[in-house]
């Protein structure tokens, strides 16, 4: 465990600022959504299929694989990679203390952070990246602090607008919406239409998230269903609850391969609970502010290097 | 030496051993002491593996080992412990593997009962956790037998996961949530807009109610031996505010050790995870 806790002194804000810059100049190649076909080579059953990294393994090389290949650091191999990561991006308001600044500045810095790793991501083939920007808990926060929160995200979504049709990211925004301010609720609306055709990456955002809540919700839409006359309470599956989960905005990739929490926390604090079933997690110190490219490839490394087994024997 | 006075150091060393167990237990007790430890029991096989034991061999180490553990949880006051021992994934294993480790648990549960067992010494209740009807008919019984026989016990509590997965639990629990709605009358248009009216939507705490979990608080550490850094199912809903922990040795080498070492961890974080807490509970009510 203490292996994969990692302090990254050298890495500061001034080199993510001047390294994301670089990256954005050098855009990113647009490639066509994969999977599914190959998918059908496991159980439908098994929950394998659900995590795409596993099963996509046994795909054949493409000349498009083989380019990516060119762009990823030299001990990543790509058909280990991971299909769907997810980030807790903690320790904003920490990194800030540390430096004597107030927490705005931490959150500002992790929202470059976010954006070197959204570009990173798209580089080396991680075809879905959800990111826990804000938790239902996360309300009672100082009044001044959740305002500046809600502020940036508004500035982000408007301002990034352009990049992310560019880029070909797709937005979804998960999460209890209603608790958010009108102008917000109504950005976030036009951005998740105005992207929802774009297949470089999907970038879920968890805005006002909770996890239980969440799982709550799809069992107040199945509950509907048997209002409706449309399911017996006793003929509900685990598959009609996936569906109704507000992840299934990415049909092929609903669960996550691997979960990454900064600032050395070692819990999931609300987030995909349902999902994270097999998920592999990976812990560091570093703050979110700090995490880089360094920090992104050792969580992969050690994402490569673990026997993901589902409750099986491998041998 | 003789047998018989080999019997007399052996009694007089364990002697020793519980006494120096019990001073530095009331050390730890001087800080914040988890209510509630969940294990993921990882590693039997590894461990037969590693020493040449045959296939099983490694569960039933793993069980004397889990029988240690529990002890020492109990003697450090914890009240609840929850252990994964059988996943509903892991009927996919080899069937010879699967029949071998559903006669164990049989075994086990049987012993259990025993005198002179923590059992007995601890006045503990044993919970069986998952869909016991997918188990093999003795140790289906042997669980409900432990479950009787303990249910009057006012002592710490054992929860068992068997042919469990937290996926499942949670289905389980949305299918008798929407199941006592139907029966309220809540998910049947009536035509009555007052009786329409007065149901409310199914809420979390509908839901935590029909959890297999619902009498118990959630767990504070949450121990996955063999260092792997996953939850494979397991309390999903119940360790949001948990904390993980990843001992590298294998299930049948955690020691004292390694738990009084899981201790420490857990009451340096402490002061963090309750505030935490308050703010999930201020946010709640």
């Amino acid at each position: 465990m203490l292996s994969s806790l990692h302090l990254n002194p050298t890495l500061n804000y001034a080199t993510l600022n001047y390294s994301s810059t670089l990256l954005l100049l050098r855009g990113s190649r647009r490639r066509t959504r994969r999977g599914g076909a190959n998918d059908s080579l496991v159980s439908t059953a098994h929950p394998a299929r659900q995590y795409p990294s596993l099963s996509a393994s046994l795909a054949p090389a493409r000349e498009e694989e083989r380019k990516e290949e060119a762009l990823l650091p030299p001990h990543l191999r790509p058909e280990s990679l991971p299909r769907h990561v997810a980030v807790i991006m903690d320790g904003n308001s920490r990194w800030a203390k540390a430096r004597g600044l107030p927490s705005s500045a931490g959150h500002e810095a992790g929202y470059h952070t976010l954006k070197k790793m959204v570009e990173l991501s798209c580089q080396w083939g991680i075809r879905a990246l959800t990111v826990f920007a804000f938790s239902s808990e996360n309300w009672t926060r100082p009044k001044m602090e959740v305002d500046f929160l809600m502020t940036l995200f508004e500035n982000v979504l408007k301002e990034s607008l352009g990049e992310f049709l560019r880029e070909g990211i797709r937005i979804c925004i998960i999460g209890d919406s209603s608790e958010l301010p009108q102008s917000l609720q109504k950005l976030a609306k036009e951005v998740v239409d105005k992207t929802k055709n774009n297949t470089q990456i999907d970038l879920i955002v968890a805005i006002s998230y909770s996890g239980r809540k969440e799982i709550t919700q799809a069992c107040q839409n199945i509950a509907q269903k048997v209002k409706d006359g449309l399911l017996e309470p006793e003929d509900i599956t685990e598959s009609h609850i996936e569906e109704e989960l507000e992840t299934n905005c990415i049909p092929e990739f609903p669960n996550p391969d691997l979960l990454i929490r900064t600032s050395g926390e070692l819990r999931l604090s609300n987030f995909l609970l349902w999902q994270s079933a097999y998920t592999e997690l990976f812990f560091t110190n570093t703050y979110w502010p700090d995490f880089g490219e360094a920090d992104y490839i050792e969580a992969l490394t050690s994402f490569q290097n673990r026997q993901r087994r589902f409750g099986q024997r491998i041998n | 030496m003789g047998k018989r006075s080999r019997k007399i150091v052996a009694r007089i060393i364990g002697r020793l051993w519980r006494l120096f167990r019990r001073w530095l237990f009331l050390m730890f007790t001087f800080g914040p002491m988890p209510q509630h430890i969940a294990f993921i029991l990882d590693g039997n096989r590894r461990y037969a593996k590693k020493h040449n034991l045959k296939m099983g061999a490694g569960h039933t180490v793993g069980f004397n080992s889990l029988v240690a553990v529990l002890r020492y949880c109990y003697e450090l006051g914890v009240k609840q412990v929850t252990v994964y021992a059988f996943s509903i994934d892991n009927f996919r294993r080899k069937p010879e593997e699967v029949k071998g480790l559903m006669a164990l648990m049989k075994e086990k549960i049987d012993e259990l009962l025993d005198e002179d067992t923590i059992v007995h010494k601890f006045g503990l209740r044993i919970n069986f956790w998952g869909c016991l009807h997918m188990l093999s008919e003795p140790a289906r019984a042997a669980a409900e037998r432990a479950m009787a026989a303990t249910a009057n016990n006012t002592g710490p509590v054992l929860s068992v996961c068997v042919a469990y997965t937290s996926t499942d639990e949670i289905l389980r629990a949305i299918k008798k949530s929407c199941s006592k709605k139907t029966a309220e009358g809540c998910l049947r248009f009536t035509g009555d807009p007052v009786r329409d009216g007065a149901c409310s939507a199914i809420a979390v705490a509908d839901l935590e109610e029909n959890l297999d979990s619902a009498d118990c608080p959630d767990p504070d550490i949450l121990i996955r031996t063999s260092g792997e850094t996953r939850l494979s199912n397991f309390l999903l809903w119940q360790s949001t505010l948990t904390h993980l922990q990843n001992p590298l040795p294998l299930w049948p080498e955690f020691s004292l050790r390694n738990l009084i070492w899981a201790i420490l961890e857990y009451q340096r974080v402490y002061p963090y995870l309750e505030a935490r807490r308050r703010s999930l509970a201020k946010k709640h009510n």
